[in-house]
C-alpha cells in the first residue's frame, strides 16, 4: 500500500511538473498550449540521443541538462514564432495554432527518429524497501522544483510581473511591464519544468515515441483544470490527486482496466460540483 | 516648448471616428484638464496616449521625443505614469507589492525605500495596510494606492483617467488635494474629468472636449466662469 502512494505521489509530481506550464501560460498569456505535451517528447528524444553516448555518468549528466536545454529553447522558439504573432488574435485561432505546432514536432520527430518506439535505459536503480529509488528522488525533486517556483513567483520582481500581467495585462504594461518579455519567461520556465518532468517520466516508461507526450500531455491538462486552471497551487494538487488516483485504481484488480475512464470521471465529476476548479478563483471579467 | 504636444491625433474604432484630429499641449509645471461628458472621447484620448490603443492618425511629442507609435511599457521610464481610469490596481497582490510594482523599470533599492516613506507620508492608510491584499481596500484606499503607485517611478507627467469616479466626495477631496501637491512637488499633470467643476477649480487650464472635438480651452477660472460650460457641464 505504501508503496502505491509512493508510486501514486511521484506520478502525481510528474503530471504536476506539466501541469505547471500548463496553468502559467493560461494565467499570463491567457491561452491553451496543447503543444505542451509534446515538449516532453522532445526532451524523451533529448535524453535518447545523448544517451547513445556511452560514457557512463557522464552522459547521464549531459543528457539531463540538454534536455532541459534543448526543451527551453523550444518553449521560446514556438512562443516567438507561432503564438507572439497571434497576440490579440481570437482564442480560437491560438488553439488550432497550438494544435498545429504539436502535430509539427510530432512529425518533426517521426522523421528524425521514425516511429518504431525505442527504449532508454534511463533509471536509478534500487531500492529503499521496495520503493524504487528513481520514485523516491523524483518526489523530492519535483517537491523542491514546486517550492522554487512559488517563491519565484512571490519574492522576485520578475515573479511580481508576472503576476501583474495575469491580472491586468494593460495596468502591467503601464507600469513598464514588457508584457512579451515576461510571456517569453513564461514559456521558458512551463518548458524547462517539462523537461524536467520527462526525465523522470522517461525512468518510469522508458518507452520512447513521437507521441510520447500526448497521454501525459493530456492528464498534466486535466490535473491543471481539476485544480483551477491559472493558479500554480491547483497544478500541484490536481496532479498529485491524479497520480494518485491513477496508481491506486491500477493497484486494484478490478478497477485497473478502468484507470483513464475513472481519471476523467474525476474530471467531469469536480467541473460539476466546481466549475472553477478546486483552488481556482472566480474572477470579475473586468471591461 | 510644451512638455507633451498632442498634434490632430485621430482614434477610430472599426469605421467610427471616435477622435477627429484633437491638438493640445501641456506646459512643464502644468495642471491641465481635459473635460467632457461621457462619450466625448475623454478615456479614447488617454488610451491612445499611453498607447495601450492604436492611434488612427496625428503625433504625440513628449520632452523632444516622438511618442506616437511607442509600446506603452517603455513610457515610464520616459518619464510619463498613469492612474488609470478605474483604478486598475493588482487586486491579488498586497498594497507594498503594487507600489513596488510602480518602481518596476528602475532597480535602486534605497531610492525605493524612499520612494515608498513618502507615498506612506502622503497617505498614512497605505502604511499601516500595506501587508493587506490591495483587493480588500475600499474604493478610496484603492485610488490613494492606484496615484502613489503611480508617483512610485517619480514621473515627469501625471496622466490621471478620471480619478474621483465612484467616490465619496470626502475621498474626492482627499484625491484633489493630493493632485495639488503633487503638482507643487514638481510633476506636471495631465487630467480627465468628468466632474468639471473639481476638475477646472484646481487646472491652470483646460480643454472641452465633445463628441470627439475640441471645442473650447482656457485657464480653469476662465472656464469656469463660461456661459456654456456653466450650463453644460456645471449644472447651470
Amino acid at each position: 500500500m505504501l508503496n502505491t502512494i509512493i508510486d501514486g505521489l511521484s506520478l502525481g509530481a510528474i503530471y504536476a511538473l506539466i501541469a505547471l506550464g500548463y496553468t502559467m501560460v493560461y494565467g499570463i498569456a491567457k491561452m491553451l498550449n496543447f503543444a505542451h505535451g509534446d515538449i516532453i517528447m522532445v526532451g524523451a528524444y533529448a535524453i535518447l540521443s545523448i544517451m547513445m553516448i556511452n560514457a557512463p555518468v557522464i552522459s547521464v549528466i549531459l543528457a539531463i541538462i540538454v534536455s532541459i536545454a534543448v526543451c527551453t529553447a523550444l518553449g521560446i522558439v514556438v512562443e516567438r514564432t507561432a503564438y507572439r504573432p497571434l497576440r490579440g488574435a481570437s482564442p480560437l485561432a491560438v488553439l488550432i495554432t497550438a494544435i498545429g505546432v504539436s502535430y509539427l514536432l510530432q512529425g518533426m520527430a517521426q522523421l528524425i527518429f521514425g516511429v518504431t518506439p525505442r527504449t532508454v535505459d534511463f533509471k536509478i536503480p534500487g531500492n529503499i524497501g521496495g520503493i524504487p529509488v528513481y520514485s523516491i528522488v523524483t518526489l523530492i525533486v519535483a517537491s523542491i522544483l514546486m517550492v522554487g517556483l512559488t517563491l519565484f513567483v512571490k519574492y522576485t520582481r520578475t515573479g511580481r510581473a508576472m503576476v501583474a500581467v495575469s491580472e491586468d495585462r494593460g495596468a502591467a504594461q503601464l507600469m513598464g511591464v514588457n508584457v512579451n518579455a515576461i510571456i517569453a519567461i513564461t514559456f521558458a520556465i512551463g518548458s524547462a519544468l517539462a523537461a524536467c518532468a520527462s526525465i523522470f517520466y522517461v525512468m518510469q516508461i522508458p518507452k520512447i515515441d513521437p507521441t510520447l507526450g500526448s497521454m501525459p500531455g493530456i492528464k498534466a491538462f486535466t490535473a491543471a483544470v481539476i485544480g483551477g486552471i491559472g493558479s500554480l497551487p491547483g497544478a500541484m494538487l490536481g496532479g498529485v490527486l491524479l497520480g494518485l488516483v491513477e496508481k491506486i485504481t491500477q493497484s486494484i484488480p478490478f478497477l485497473s482496466a478502468y484507470t483513464t475512464a475513472i481519471e476523467f470521471s474525476l474530471l467531469i465529476i469536480i467541473l460539476l460540483v466546481k466549475p472553477s476548479g478546486l483552488l481556482g478563483k472566480k474572477r470579475n471579467e473586468k471591461v | 516648448m510644451a512638455l507633451l504636444e498632442v498634434k490632430d491625433l485621430e482614434v477610430n474604432y472599426g469605421l467610427i471616428k471616435a477622435i477627429k484630429g484633437i491638438s493640445f499641449e501641456v506646459n512643464e509645471g502644468e495642471i491641465v484638464a481635459l473635460i467632457g461628458a461621457n462619450g466625448a472621447g475623454k478615456t479614447t484620448t488617454m488610451h491612445a496616449l499611453n498607447c495601450l490603443i492604436g492611434k488612427s492618425g496625428g503625433t504625440v511629442t513628449f520632452d523632444g521625443n516622438d511618442i506616437t507609435n511607442i509600446p506603452a511599457h517603455k513610457l515610464v521610464t520616459l518619464g510619463i505614469a498613469q492612474v488609470p481610469e478605474g483604478r486598475r490596481i493588482f487586486q491579488e497582490l498586497t498594497v507594498f507589492e503594487n507600489l513596488k510594482l510602480g518602481y518596476y523599470t528602475k532597480k535602486d533599492p534605497v531610492e525605493l525605500n524612499a520612494r515608498l516613506e513618502e507615498m506612506y507620508s502622503h497617505f498614512p492608510i497605505l502604511a499601516e495596510r500595506k501587508n493587506q491584499i490591495a483587493g480588500t481596500l475600499s474604493g478610496g484606499e484603492q485610488q490613494m494606492l492606484a496615484m502613489s503607485r503611480a508617483l512610485m517611478s517619480s514621473p515627469k507627467l501625471l496622466l490621471l483617467d478620471e480619478p474621483s469616479m465612484g467616490l465619496s466626495p470626502l475621498y474626492v477631496n482627499t484625491i484633489f488635494e493630493m493632485i495639488k501637491t503633487v503638482n507643487k512637488l514638481g510633476t506636471t499633470v495631465l487630467l480627465v474629468e468628468q466632474n468639471a467643476k473639481k476638475a477646472l477649480s484646481i487646472a491652470d487650464r483646460a480643454y472641452v472636449l465633445e463628441i470627439g472635438k475640441m471645442t473650447k480651452t482656457g485657464t480653469g477660472k476662465e472656464l469656469l466662469s463660461d456661459e456654456s460650460v456653466r450650463k453644460a457641464y456645471l449644472g447651470g
